[in-house]
């Protein structure tokens, strides 16, 4: 294989003693920066989502001079804005025996024990607090008739711990980040970029100094230089061209930074997401997601015997396989993702899927609908009923919705600290974009607490330890004006390569590969081919690609293809860490590893580490870090 | 399928602007309407030439940035979708399709079918908020909302700020848009210290923008995709003036 290993590398942050203390120690043993040299720190926030909207608008409240970007045209578009289902906290309301320890420990469990203690439980006790945050700056959660807040389950959890607002909660927790941001673009402290897209890394002395964009209407090569740089630009998912992403997620600013010497944390961990409305044809562009709180009376079944081509009425009870209930008695439709997923597909490569190609599995609301009426269910889901509607043309009301998985989030990411610091020194990076939260798996509605958890409280008070040494001075003229040049560059051979394909034709044969030997299931052979594939389809691409348009204009194709190059790139580091971890564990399921009974096979001995890459010319660079279990015994997960 | 497109193609804000025809085959009924932009744009680029430069980005009606007015209508005919929702199979074949920019003096046009809508954030700005620092946040339930208040300011709250009101407007105006998030938050306990000066300064934020007044003539509700009702400009009216007093 393509690597080499190197040195093991460990977080240096995280304090010791009791995991209750491990926060409150580190907030207290952080250096504090007085008020009136806050507003002599420059920060850059790239990405206005959960994380990077919460960020840059409490930096910008506590003082300090905050710089955001984003590549839509408002900080309100950013994809946690279509989150649909909830967000976890450990509350209690309840009473039902939720609490920080239990949310802590569900979350690691689920995560198949590849995530860090500390920062796990950190997020628990958080969760709290962003609850409060939340209600107070007008989210309009759901409520109890007695004016309290209202809480449902969700998949992975025994507990009913969800906080949600219909099926829109993102959308609402993201408007409430964006309003506290555009408080603070009227105060002044945060300067707003919208259209500007991070093309690269400034490194100068060993540390994170700037950033260079590109004004997406003016095509204007910019340099932004600030004390530290922050980056909260989402996940990667879109690697797969195919996915629940919002179209202009991508991976450009952490690859960037990836190259400039952060290192890449766990790339092969994708969440496949059960609940997604099945592909229609070969022109989709992107797949979309139903909420998997559907799977709280939604009942997932297909017919007993494969090829069963009768319309759904005419296939009787007692045909009818609700496979989810069957293997997982305990749990039923709410396993995780992880679990339902692979459970689909396999119920489908048995020939007992539903639908189109045989690619897809029934999510039936009928008998919930006998239970509780069509205008309970209608008052429930019906934002998303109506969604499964118009896409699809059927009507879920009368005939049960056609799901199938799709991939959904990364929980890959860069690696950092328990600062939240990537290895480059003033480099942090947030949300979706680390790797440090979740583990091999994310829970349902735990992404969203992970967002706002890092942007409102660990990063503002984290970040303070790094600046209270700073201005950090002038920047090395020559270190900006390389990363220029290389953008520079870059942009040019592809305004000038005059081929004979689009960037977004490279970009669904490199997701279909992905997706076929990088997806769901992975072996040797599969990802050996990728491997194999990937080189030959990039070089092609750089040779062929053809992008029409001017660098100086607003030029959608141009925007494209720089993403797509850089796609390239990370797949096939995604497929070098899927290759070596020899083991199943969450999303990433090696079929050489499983148990008799298909389920998946961790191998704690060997691979109870994270998996750091760094970049290098010959290769990338793996180096492990250990991960310990003192409070969570590891063992294997069952939901059964 | 086989269409035929009327597409505004527009270099650049500087430029004039004009109607062009394009011929677009091999439709499929299941393509969303951006999806058959997206054929279109494939063989523009392979021909050389500029792509149609649209908005869009979530694909699943949520995040507000896609928005054209398509035969005359902001988002299209089918009631309560946003353009990335709307689907091929509610189009004849061989219909001739006009699809045109939001046009409104506040949202300038940056190139064929994207606008300007920063307006929109600065009317946030003005007051689109509750001032409440991250920490110092007393615990959700020390304040009970009645759920039939609370669903109300949800309603509202679902604004998604496509702009798609004013683009149907006679009068360009962001009404609908800015009483969406005055009625909202003044549905809330917690909005209730701000609501006299928020009206007041998201109202003349507004007219600040250049955005025209409201005359009642309902179109803004009519494209709306997500329903945001006309009530709410009575709301934001009754808060402006009482505010205002």
């Amino acid at each position: 294989m393509r690597y080499t290993e190197g040195e093991p590398i460990r977080d240096t942050k995280a304090p010791e003693g009791p995991i209750e203390d491990r926060w409150e120690k580190r907030k207290f043993g952080a250096k504090l920066v007085n008020p009136a040299n806050k507003r002599k720190l420059n920060v850059i926030v790239i990405g206005t989502g959960l994380a990077g909207g919460s960020a840059a608008a409490t930096l910008g409240e506590l003082g300090y001079n905050v710089t955001s970007f984003c590549y839509q045209d408002s900080p309100r578009r950013a994809h946690s804005i279509a989150a649909q289902g909830g967000i976890n906290a450990a509350k209690n309301y309840r009473g039902d025996g939720d609490s920080i320890y239990r949310l802590f420990y569900d979350t690691v469990k689920g995560g198949d024990f590849r995530a860090r203690e500390s920062n796990v439980y950190r997020l628990a006790q958080v969760s709290v607090n962003i609850i409060d945050q939340a209600v107070a700056q007008g989210v309009p959660f759901a409520r109890e008739y007695g004016g309290l807040l209202d809480t449902r389950s969700f998949g992975g959890a025994q507990v009913s711990r969800t906080f949600y607002a219909r099926g829109q909660t993102g959308q609402q927790l993201l408007l409430g980040a964006y309003q506290a941001l555009e408080r603070q673009i009227a105060a002044g402290t945060v300067k707003m970029h919208t259209r500007h897209e991070m093309l690269d890394l400034i490194v100068a002395d060993g540390r994170a100094r700037g950033v260079i964009v590109r004004d997406m209407v003016t095509g204007e090569i910019e340099r932004h230089l600030a004390d530290a740089v922050v980056l909260a630009s989402g996940g990667y998912g879109n690697v797969f061209f195919l996915s629940t992403n919002a179209k202009g997620c991508n991976t450009t600013a952490i690859w960037r930074a990836h190259r400039r010497g952060a290192m890449f944390a766990n790339p092969c961990y994708t969440q496949i997401h059960p609940t997604c409305i099945p592909v229609s044809g070969e022109y989709q562009s992107k797949l979309t997601l139903m909420s998997e709180s559907l799977r709280n009376d939604g009942r997932v079944w297909v017919p007993v015997k494969g090829g069963d081509d009768r319309p759904v009425s005419q296939i009787p009870e007692d045909e009818r396989d609700y496979y989810l209930e069957r293997i997982y008695p305990a749990f039923g439709n709410l396993v995780p993702r992880d679990i339902a997923s692979r459970a689909a597909k396999n119920v489908c490569d048995e020939g007992r899927g539903v639908g189109p190609g045989g690619l897809g599995v029934y999510l039936d609301f009928a008998d919930a609908i006998k239970r509780l009426g069509r205008d309970a269910v209608e008052k429930k889901y019906g934002n998303l009923f109506e969604m499964y509607e118009r896409i699809t043309g059927e009507d879920p009301y009368t005939q049960p919705m056609r799901i199938y998985p799709a991939v959904h989030y990364t929980m890959g990411g860069l690696w950092v600290d328990y600062d939240l610091q990537s290895t480059i020194p003033g480099l942090f990076v947030i949300g979706e974009a680390n790797f440090s939260d979740h583990g091999a798996n994310r829970l349902g509605a735990s992404a969203l607490m992970q967002g706002l958890a890092d942007g409102y409280f660990v990063l503002p008070t984290t970040i303070g330890d790094y600046l209270a040494n700073g201005p950090y001075g002038e920047v090395d003229e020559e270190a900006v004006a390389e990363a220029e040049v290389a953008v520079r560059e870059k942009i040019n051979r592809l305004l000038s390569n005059n081929g004979t394909r689009t960037a977004d034709s490279y970009h669904r044969e490199l997701g279909k590969l992905m997706w076929e030997y990088c997806g769901m299931e992975r072996t040797e052979e599969s990802l050996r081919k990728a491997l194999e594939r990937i080189p030959e389809l990039r070089e092609e691409f750089w040779k062929n690609v053809k992008v029409s348009g001017e660098a100086d204009e607003l030029n959608q194709a141009l925007e494209r293809a720089g993403r797509v190059a850089d796609f390239f790139d990370l797949a096939e580091l995604m497929c070098i860490d899927a290759l070596h971890r020899t083991e199943s564990c969450g999303g990433h399921f090696r079929a050489e590893s499983q148990d008799a009974d298909g389920e998946a096979l961790r191998d704690d001995e060997h691979f109870a580490y994270v998996a750091a890459w760094e970049y290098g010319e010959q290769g990338p660079v793996l180096h492990k870090e250990d991960l310990d279990y003192e409070y969570v015994k590891m063992s294997q997960r069952s939901y059964k | 399928m086989n269409l035929t497109l009327r597409v505004w193609r527009q270099k650049s804000p500087e430029d004039k602007g004009r109607m062009v025809t394009y011929r677009v085959e091999d439709v499929s009924p299941d393509m969303s309407f951006l999806e058959m932009l997206d054929v279109l744009n494939e063989r523009l680029i392979l021909e050389g030439d500029d792509p149609v430069a649209f908005d869009h980005d979530c694909r699943e009606g949520i995040c507000g940035m896609c928005g054209m007015v398509i035969n005359g209508v902001a988002h299209g005919e089918q009631v309560a979708t946003t353009t990335c929702q709307l689907h091929m199979r509610h189009f004849e074949d061989n219909a001739v399709i006009t699809i045109e920019p939001w046009r409104a003096a506040p949202f300038p046009v940056v190139k064929d079918l994207v606008v300007d809508r920063s307006a929109f954030d600065r009317i946030i700005q003005a007051g689109g908020f509750v001032s409440v620092p991250a920490g110092s946040a007393p615990d959700a339930h020390s304040l009970p909302v009645k759920k039939v208040d609370a669903d109300a300011a949800f309603d509202a709250a679902t604004c998604i700020g496509c702009g798609a009101c004013v683009a149907a407007c006679p009068n360009g105006s962001a009404s609908l848009f800015t009483a969406a998030k005055i009625t909202h938050l003044s549905l809330l306990p917690q909005g209730q210290p701000e609501r006299d000066s928020r009206a007041r300064a998201m109202v003349e934020q507004m007219d600040a923008e250049g955005f025209g007044g409201c005359t009642n003539t309902g179109e803004c509700t009519a494209v709306c995709p997500k329903g945001i009702p006309l009530d709410t400009i009575a709301q934001m009216n009754r808060d402006y003036l009482k505010a205002s007093k």
